[in-house]
């Protein structure tokens, strides 16, 4: 090795890692999105509709065994544990809206005199950790026939206790573990985990299993969410 | 009478320089938007700094991953279906462990010739990990992305746990890749020209 200089070698190195430079696009503005902003809408937007197409109505999220519940239970939300929305039991009612015939709106004893199923499932947040836990419900697809739902429409949305919305689409809200969740880990839901009443979806990701769900509706109108707004993916599917 | 022209052939054909640069954008993109990923639930006690995370939160991070994800995967099924077409796979076979000692004591001591064209031994060697890594980051990633409607992928990690594990090790290994290339790249610059114009050697 003749002309080897280690000067020369370092610089060599770093004039190739700067060919690298990276994009400072931030998502961080919705309201006025850039280029950068554009392209990963439209991306977004295609996955969506990979994701939609890959979904399989008969395909089960896994289950698990008792043994392998995570304890304690892990919280999370947008805000810290304290701030979780505390509903009044006996006075929450369940408002309906939208392509729906009876929106007669649901007390809580109401929707626990339904028939419930319950499951040991993954619960997977965006953010790449995992939990599993028991919940147990009322099939989101048996209450939407029950209450005349036009189940040809596009989306379903949850607006909750704690100003937070999400919708998924009809074929996810249909899937049978998709349920209205009542109890966690067997017995009735607490604030921090979504009380009195949460989506529990196991076919998707995290921040679309709503807590605290006060009003559902069935709409063709994009309904977007809270997070979703910000720029995580609609879909979110597992 | 006619004059000879001496034959000559091009060291790397257009299809694999394409598909070479497109893979390298989509390389930084992904390890990139990754590692911000990574950041918001790290599986070891550390972090990656800002400086070199693609997207500023999580959201964005993830948006840059499954845009870039497509370029990622369907340049490498272009590249495969090509090298096994055009017989490019040929040049990483045979190989041996003895092959691969020898031409590593020979380049640690600046003694391994540079023939325009062919890989040496260590040069095969990691040209099939690489594809190899290559392969087990995609299967992992979509264990990752869909763990229930693509169960076997994620089935074949081992669970959704393990397969995040995978992912990043997978990671790894193409970054380590990714380190010795471009030193050696800056070692030799001289190889850097042909994957940009094609290169000729005689025949």
């Amino acid at each position: 090795m003749t002309n080897f200089n280690r000067r020369s070698l370092l610089f060599r190195a770093l004039a190739m890692g700067a060919v690298s430079t990276l994009p400072a696009c931030d998502y961080e503005d919705p309201n006025n999105p850039d280029l950068a902003d554009k392209f990963l809408h439209a991306m977004s937007a295609w996955n969506d509709r990979v994701q939609e197409a890959l979904f399989n109505p008969h395909t089960l999220a896994p289950t698990f065994r008792p043994d392998q519940i995570t304890n304690p239970p892990r919280f999370n939300a947008f805000y810290d544990i304290s701030q979780a929305p505390v509903v009044d039991p006996s006075s929450f009612k369940l408002e309906l809206g939208g392509q729906i015939q009876d929106k007669t709106s649901w007390t809580l004893a109401a929707l626990n005199a339904l028939p419930q199923t319950a499951q040991i499932t993954r619960m997977t947040c965006v953010e790449g950790w995992r939990v599993i836990g028991e919940w147990e419900g009322v099939p989101l697809g048996d209450f939407l026939r029950r209450i005349g739902a036009d189940t040809t429409c596009k989306y379903v949305s949850f607006k909750c206790a704690d100003g937070y919305y999400s919708s998924i689409d009809m074929p996810s809200a249909l899937h049978p573990q998709t349920i209205l969740a009542l109890k966690f880990l067997q017995q009735p839901l607490t604030p921090p985990f979504g009380a009195p009443i949460r989506l529990r979806i196991s076919t998707k990701l995290g921040h679309k299993n709503s807590k605290s769900v006060v009003q559902i509706a069935v709409t063709n109108i994009y309904p977007g969410g809270y997070w979703e707004d910000q720029g995580y993916n609609w879909f979110s599917g597992s | 009478m006619r004059e000879t022209k001496p034959k000559r052939r091009v060291i790397h054909p257009w299809p694999l320089r394409l598909t070479h640069w497109l893979n390298a954008v989509s390389i930084v993109m992904m390890i990139g938007s990754g590692w911000q990923i990574y950041n918001a639930s790290p599986l070891f006690g550390f972090t990656f700094p800002p400086l070199v995370t693609i997207g500023q939160w999580l959201g964005a991070g993830i948006a840059w991953h499954l845009a870039f994800m497509w370029l990622l995967v369907i340049n490498g099924l272009a590249y495969f279906i090509w090298s096994a077409v055009s017989g490019h796979f040929r040049k990483f076979f045979p190989l041996s462990p003895q092959a691969v000692w020898r031409d590593m004591v020979a380049a640690l001591t600046f003694k391994l010739p540079h023939d325009k064209g062919v890989y040496n031994a260590v040069q095969k060697l990691l040209y099939q990990g690489v594809l190899f890594a290559g392969v087990v980051i995609v299967i992992s990633g979509l264990a990752i992305w869909k763990p229930v409607q693509l169960w076997f992928f994620c089935d074949l990690c081992s669970g959704y746990f393990v397969a995040r594990y995978v992912h990043f090790f997978a990671m790894s290994a193409i970054a380590a890749f990714l380190v010795v290339h471009l030193l050696l790249v800056a070692m030799v610059p001289k190889v850097l020209p042909p994957m940009i114009t094609g290169g000729r050697i005689e025949k």
